[in-house]
């Protein structure tokens, strides 16, 4: 439940801009410790551009220019001396598509251990613990040296949660994790988000309005690039204050 | 059951329907093919059958003699194994690394399309322009003031193959950028972005997640480079290749390690496919010798292609596999 705590995310009236075009205007969200918030809106409204602008992942293959800010435990992500690679293990992401690397599962998972020139036993175990919170280990502990590339796409997210596990972020950022997964393997993981809670705090992008409804505490919604209505799930989905909300929940758009 | 909404078949399945604009195309594509593969076996079939029975291990390994129009073709075999891997050794390095700056770094800025498109037309520059470029650029200006400063005589400012190696490596450095820079575009966005959201550096994502996924397509350029680079004889003409020279080009590094010498001529086997029939004062009688010369170049060009293309499979393997 969200506490009047410091909030582990906070992103202050924050616009986005592609080139000229703008993805989002003024948007305002915090995000309480070990929370599970669901961000939803129809396609296009800014919700993947919201938390990629989190991690700065939006800044690898374009052009963006941002106001506001985003702080992360009060810190500043877009402050000058911040190291975005230090920003990037702080806050994981898991992607629409599942994108193991075609590596070995055992490689995936170790990836980014490795890059901090952890090697040995500590990734061995790092790496069991990582599978084991994704609930993958006793799926694949025989076959550790196969390709991630041989897993059904379902284990190729969880996979794909394990190795953003290992890296031990605060935050972990899923943008539709399971729009190209069928409904058991999307089960799975809507289980393993439960676990997940526990050690971290989650900020899921979903287009699925049950799905938003089981996992999260709290919903928001984004409509147009701009923040329409955030509140405790339950009383989003039984008494929004807006319009928009209602309609939208309805499916009477979007 | 309401049958009335299906009566029965309308269509018999079974029956060729007919298309005869689509029968007319694929006849064409198979004639194309078929022609190919005819002038294909034709000239290879041809330089086989002429060459083959003057092929022979005396042959391999004997040097020309009475005018060349006997003798064997080492040193020419030599030569062109000695300046083709050299050749590949300094244009597959400085080719990737350039794609690699070109794809991963350099961006969209009007320098770097300009510098693409630069590259994409040396490509189709006309091979004798490279062996002008070479003799003007390497030998005589580079060569020549290399012995200026250093006070070397004339050590660098003559042909040797260190300059034709060099313009060899010019015409087929573009093979290789062009290559490359398919190989990188092909590895998916979403595995670099997958890698940067775990915090790797752009290098890291280069070095750990791209080039492993490119090595395959990088070696096509390199089997490319080779094909092109083993056969030609224009870039060379000028900047080292010798109308005759029985002895091997080498030398010993410290008078102890035998190495191929970088400052000597040396005989190529297109080159000498090309004085023998014409320049020789007997092309008819050098005929069997051009045609065992083709087949051994030929030969010699698919050889080390093999090695290449076996190379990527194993690559790709890997990647496949997930090693």
């Amino acid at each position: 439940m969200p506490t009047a705590a410091t909030p582990v995310l906070e992103i202050r009236a924050l616009s986005f801009y592609y080139g000229k075009t703008r993805a989002i205007e003024d948007v305002s969200l915090q995000v309480a410790p070990h929370e599970v918030l669901a961000l939803i809106g129809p396609s296009g409204c800014g919700k993947s551009t919201l938390i990629k602008a989190v991690n700065r992942i939006c800044e690898v293959a374009t052009e963006v220019r941002i106001e506001g800010d985003v702080l992360l435990n009060g810190e500043s992500v877009y402050g000058k001396d911040v190291d975005v690679t230090a920003l990037r293990r702080r806050v994981g992401m898991v992607f629409q598509k599942p994108n193991p690397f075609p590596k070995s599962i055992y490689d995936n998972v170790a990836f980014g251990l490795r890059l901090l020139g952890l090697g040995g036993r500590e990734v061995n175990e790092r790496v069991e613990a990582s599978l084991r919170a994704a609930a993958l280990w006793d799926e694949v502990k025989d076959r550790l040296t196969h390709s991630a590339m041989s897993l059904s796409g379902g284990q190729q997210q969880r996979l794909c949660i394990a190795r953003a596990l290992a890296v031990e972020p605060e935050v972990i950022l899923m943008d539709e994790p399971c729009s190209a997964l069928d409904p058991i393997a999307t089960q799975k993981i809507e289980d393993l988000l439960e676990e997940l809670r526990r050690r971290l705090t989650v900020v899921i992008v979903t287009h699925n309005m049950q799905q938003a409804a089981r996992v999260s505490d709290r919903t928001a919604l984004m409509w147009l690039g701009r923040m329409v209505e955030v509140d405790q799930t339950k009383k989003m989905f039984t008494a929004p204050t807006q319009k928009i909300t209602e309609d939208y929940i309805n499916g009477r758009f979007g | 059951m309401d049958r009335s909404l299906h009566a029965g078949p309308t269509h018999r399945l079974g029956r060729t329907v007919r298309d005869p604009w689509g029968a007319l195309f694929v006849g064409l594509c198979r004639g194309a093919t078929a022609a190919v593969a005819v002038v294909l076996l034709w000239v290879f079939g041809e330089i086989a059958r002429r060459g083959a029975p003057r092929v022979s291990w005396e042959f391999l390994t004997g040097t020309p003699t009475a005018g060349m129009t006997e003798g064997g073709i080492f040193p020419a075999v030599f030569g062109t194994l000695a300046v083709t891997s050299l050749m590949i050794l300094i244009a597959l390095p400085a080719g990737v690394f350039a794609a690699i700056y070109l794809v991963e770094y350099a961006g969209q800025g009007r320098m770097a399309r300009l510098i693409r498109a630069g590259v994409a037309n040396l490509a189709g520059v006309p091979s004798i322009v490279f062996g002008l470029f070479g003799v003007g650029f390497f030998v005589l200006f580079v060569g020549r003031n290399i012995d200026k400063v250093l006070g070397t005589g004339l050590l660098f400012g003559q042909p040797a193959i260190l300059w034709a190696t060099a313009t060899l490596s010019c015409l087929v450095l573009p093979v290789v950028i062009v290559a490359t820079e398919e190989a990188l575009r092909a590895v998916p966005q979403s595995h670099r972005e997958g890698a940067y959201a775990l915090g790797a550096t752009k290098w890291q994502v280069v070095s750990r997640v791209v080039l492993p996924q490119a090595r395959g397509g990088i070696l096509t350029g390199a089997i490319l480079a080779i094909s092109r680079g083993a056969g030609e004889t224009a870039p060379i003409l000028f900047t080292g290749c010798a109308y005759y020279l029985p002895r091997l080009p080498v030398t010993k590094l410290f008078g102890v390690i035998p190495m191929v010498n970088p400052f000597d001529q040396f005989m190529n086997l297109s080159y000498h496919i090309f004085i023998m029939a014409t320049q020789s004062t007997n092309t008819v009688a050098t005929q069997p010798i051009q045609y065992a010369t083709t087949l051994v170049l030929l030969g010699l060009t698919f050889a080390m292609n093999l090695a290449a293309i076996l190379l990527r499979s194993r690559f790709r393997r890997q990647v496949r596999q997930g090693r």
